[in-house]
């Protein structure tokens, strides 16, 4: 664990760049942390950022398949908007932990 | 007389059955154990089937041998549970219970992916997470001429993570020594993002696919099966090509689970991860596949899950708190070809280790090294299975939590 300074705010992350506090990200976090992986932020990202924030408060464990019944996007989209690893990638700007779903 | 009701004879179910006739009073309980089908399967069986290293026989018994006589068994069709009525509805007739196990399993949902029960299905396309599924593969591989051999894993939770790479590893060998790899192309295609689930397996083992010629496609998540061009696609169109497909379909738990509301987007109960009780009702516990605890689909951690599940029950049942047990412990044989085979053990949290099992320093099994000894004991699992599993009897000095006796802690995961 290390702190980083992220959009001017001192952030607890991961060795791979996750936060881990959820309760210390914000919108401008997110927004840097995508410039750094290539990805604009769009509405649409954040209705998703939103749904991932939300379950992850639940305590429900995050799938692409669950993204793509979520009723915000498909998962065709869900690529579309984080490419290149979908879940990993929307994980990582919605400030909650790594998936795990590798058991 | 109480009711202690029991759905799907499986291995998790068999083994509860066991356990329990000899710790319940058998004149306050009535323990019974329904399941459609009257066939047990040795599922680990089904990856040396299609490679003719097992018989049909070897596989397969009459599910019935193995519940106690004091148990009554019904080969019935489970329609529905309703759990605010402690009742469930079989085809024709109506069961209630006071204590519910469910162990209905996880199964494969071909389905599922667009294209892959198309044309091709079970003629390039196979599965081998079913009976019918390997025998058919079987017949294949007896003549198969060689090409472009894709093995693939459509999404996680998978019944057994690792039984995918073992089969890439066997048929590796297999093809050696049919005299023919050179005319076979093995790539092992995974959505995640190394062969293995664990990160300490992938570092610590990533030479075995170099070893073998395996060539490694990962991050892929599978969109649909293009029947025409022999390509499996992915969402961002990346596709892979094919002239024999084994496909490891998306696994489900079972419909009756989402038909009667207890289950998540995957047909899975959620459950609590410690003392096996569903998260919903009380009553009911779920053991086995049929749970959707972060722990692998595997046999052993169902025969660890059983022994804190037996104690649970018997302490819900007299009114006690229940036991935050189980620790989602998992010890798996892991074939890599040439007659010889790793040993994993692991948990929820320790990722798979270095080191000697059961016993520390001695072994005879080595933790996460090849060796001819491990795969004896992977044969041997069978007469185990068979003998000492399903009917509940403790295997010696294999104990339900894991130990970190014997264990050295020395591989960092690569970090991806």
């Amino acid at each position: 664990m290390s702190v980083k300074t992220i959009a001017g705010v001192a952030v607890n992350v991961s060795e791979d760049g996750y936060l881990e506090d959820m309760t210390q990200w914000n919108e401008e976090i997110a927004k840097e942390i995508a410039k750094e992986i290539g990805i604009e932020l769009t509405p649409k990202h954040f209705e998703v950022i939103k749904y991932l924030r939300e379950k992850t408060e639940a305590k429900e464990a995050l799938t692409i398949r669950k993204v793509g019944k979520s009723g915000i996007v498909d998962i065709k989209e869900l690529y579309k908007l984080f490419p290149k690893g979908p879940l990993k990638f929307s994980s990582k700007i919605a400030g909650i932990p790594k998936p795990t779903s590798c058991i | 007389m109480k009711n202690l009701l029991i759905l799907g004879a499986g291995t998790s179910g068999t083994m509860m059955a066991n356990h329990l006739r000899s710790k319940l009073y058998l004149n306050e309980w009535k323990i019974t154990i329904v399941d459609q089908y009257k066939t047990h399967y040795y599922q680990p069986g089904f990856l040396f089937l299609p490679f003719d290293t097992y018989t049909e026989k070897q596989v397969k018994k009459v599910g019935k041998k193995f519940i106690p006589k004091d148990v009554i068994y019904i080969q019935k069709k489970i329609e529905q549970i309703f759990p605010e009525e402690n009742k469930v509805q079989l085809e024709d007739e109506t069961l209630d219970y006071d204590v519910l196990i469910v162990a209905t399993g996880s199964k494969i949902a071909p389905e599922e992916t667009e294209g892959l029960v198309g044309p091709l299905w079970k003629k390039d396309i196979f599965d081998f997470y079913t009976f019918e599924g390997s025998l058919a593969l079987r017949n294949k591989l007896r003549d198969w001429e060689g090409g472009k051999l894709v093995v693939h894993i459509t999404e996680m939770p998978i019944k057994c993570p690792v039984a995918p790479l073992e089969f890439a590893f066997l048929a590796d060998s297999y093809f050696r020594e049919k005299g023919m790899r050179d005319k076979v192309e093995i790539t092992y295609v995974t959505p995640l993002t190394g062969a293995f689930t664990k990160p300490t397996c992938s570092t610590a083992l990533s030479y075995l696919l170099k070893e073998k010629g395996i060539h490694m496609e990962s991050d892929f998540a599978i969109e649909h099966v293009d029947n025409d061009t022999k390509e499996i696609v992915d969402y961002e169109d990346r596709r892979i090509p094919f002239d024999l497909l084994v496909t490891i379909p998306t696994n489900m738990g079972d419909e009756v689970i989402e038909k009667s509301g207890l289950g998540d987007d995957l047909n899975f109960i959620p459950t609590d991860h410690n003392t096996l009780q569903s998260l919903a009702h009380e009553n009911i516990f779920v053991i086995g596949d049929a749970t959707n605890v972060p722990a692998s689909k595997a046999g052993s951690v169902a025969h660890f899950e059983a022994e804190t599940l037996t104690d649970n029950i018997l302490l819900y049942i007299d009114g006690y708190p229940l036991k935050k047990e189980f620790d989602g412990h998992a010890n798996c044989f892991i074939e890599t070809g040439n007659k010889k085979a790793l040993l994993i053990d692991f948990n929820y949290v320790t990722e798979p280790v270095h080191g000697t099992f059961p016993f520390s320093k001695i072994g005879p099994l080595k933790l996460l090294k090849e060796s001819v000894f491990n795969h004896w004991g992977k044969l041997a699992f069978r007469w185990i299975y068979w003998n000492m599993l399903l009917k509940g009897i403790p295997i010696p000095f294999v104990h339900r939590n894991m130990s970190f006796k014997g264990k050295v802690f020395d591989i960092k995961p690569e970090n991806k």
